[in-house]
């Protein structure tokens, strides 16, 4: 699908706006897939819900926003779905753009009330706002750093790169052209001394 | 599912869909409902006994047409509202003409009268049940409607609520006034019009919630 068939938002007129062909072209073919459809043929329908469903991410990604993508392919589906079971409620009398549209527009509403629901419940409850693992997470990693510039630099250094970095012993030894176990030793003398200095501070 | 298998699996499933179907789903709904409805009126509360003489008289064809008026201007809207982009348009407004069509005939007959008919015309002597009775003979319209309507497509809940309640109000209105043998104006224009009413607004109520889809 093109770009110049991407739907141009919602601008309160009650249609969709195309660029480029503009809604009259887009109009006429796609009400002419649907009458077809509505008559029982497949194959206009297939190429109608390919058409609509570029019209329909394009407006859903515009509306929800950058980031949303994986949102804007639910609804996009939950629309298709909506718009097959309720196909009878198209009036041939009456633009198709504008039944397709009060569809879109209404599941887009219905999302965003769902969201914003599900958006309260979670400040409504104590243990998501209270209990957060996150912030303790973070006061550990301070005292850890805070501790560890207590420590000579070599064994600083040799206690970062193996406990928190995750090196292999072999791989600190040649980081710090040491042997291996010289490192070993550097790493238990620093571990042991940092432990001294917490029950120092504890008590 | 990848939307690409969605739309294959929905143009497989496509069948011919006949005109009109939503003035059928909720003519349908609507027959369901009065039938009941009927049903409960004639085991209930019984046809009145001077039915064949009083279709021979005005207040009986009075009651007709203004619970009748409603009932077709609240189809032809409801057939609107059903649809996602449905707007009332010109039965909009209308809906209200025949409510100013009663209060008008009510206001004439009232002046007219001695003044100390006037009470007697206004409260006749079911005031007490006609409104309530109305509600009753309504709900199982009421349901038929709301139960067709949630196969449909509207996107106003609200209004659509209302419009459906207004409608099975009218039409319980209507199977009621076989059974009730007021006859002045000033009675149907209060208690019928309450009866219609507060269906009217239960079906505002309840739209929001059970008309979602």
């Amino acid at each position: 699908m093109s770009d110049a068939w991407r739907c141009n938002l919602y601008k309160g007129s009650g249609e969709i706006e195309l660029e480029g062909f503009g809604l009259i072209a887009a109009e006429a073919e796609l009400k002419a897939l649907m009458l077809r459809s509505l008559a029982g043929d497949g194959t206009a329908y297939a190429t109608l819900l390919r058409r609509l469903n570029g019209h329909l991410r394009a407006y859903y990604l515009r509306r929800l926003g950058p980031g949303r993508a994986a949102d804007a392919e639910d609804l996009l589906q939950e629309t298709l779905i909506a718009m097959h079971a309720r196909r009878s409620t198209y009036d041939p009398t009456r633009p198709f753009t504008a039944w397709v549209h009060a569809i879109a527009r209404y599941k887009l509403i219905d999302h965003y009330r769902r969201t914003k629901r599900l958006a309260e419940d979670s400040i409504d409850d104590p243990d998501l706002l209270f209990g957060s693992e996150d912030s303790r997470a973070a006061e550990a990693q301070i005292d850890v750093d805070r501790l560890l510039r207590r420590l000579p630099e070599r064994t600083r250094r040799l206690i970062q790169d193996v406990k928190i970095e995750g090196l292999s012993t072999a791989e600190a030894a040649e980081r710090h052209a040491m042997s291996e176990s010289a490192v070993k030793v550097g790493v238990h003398r620093g571990l042991k001394s940092l432990s001294a200095k917490l029950e120092g501070d504890g008590s | 599912m990848k939307t690409d298998d969605l739309i294959a699996a929905l143009a497989g499933d496509v069948t011919p869909v006949p005109a009109h179907t939503v003035g059928r789903t909720l003519g349908f709904g609507l027959a369901l409902g009065a039938v009941v409805s009927s049903a409960v009126m004639v085991l209930w509360l019984g046809v009145r006994a001077d039915l064949m003489h009083a279709m021979m008289t005005g207040p009986f064809w009075m009651k007709f047409a203004y619970a009748l008026s409603v009932a077709v201007l609240g189809f032809g809207l409801i057939d609107r509202l059903a649809r996602p982009d449905g707007e009332g348009g010109i039965f909009g407004p209308l809906i209200f003409a025949p409510l100013a069509v009663m209060v008008a005939l009510a206001a004439y007959q009232l002046f007219g009268a001695p003044e100390d008919l006037r009470m007697k015309m206004m409260m006749g002597s079911s005031y007490q049940v006609c409104a309530r009775n109305i509600v009753i003979l309504s709900a199982p319209i009421f349901v038929g409607l709301f139960w067709a309507l949630r196969a449909l497509a509207p996107t106003r809940l609200t209004l659509a609520g209302a419009i459906a309640g207004v409608l099975a109000g009218a039409a319980g209105t209507l199977i009621y006034a076989f059974h009730c043998n007021e006859s002045a104006a000033p009675f149907v224009a209060i208690w019928y019009t309450l009866g219609i009413v507060a269906v009217g607004a239960l079906g505002a109520l309840l739209g929001r919630i059970s008309l979602r889809w």
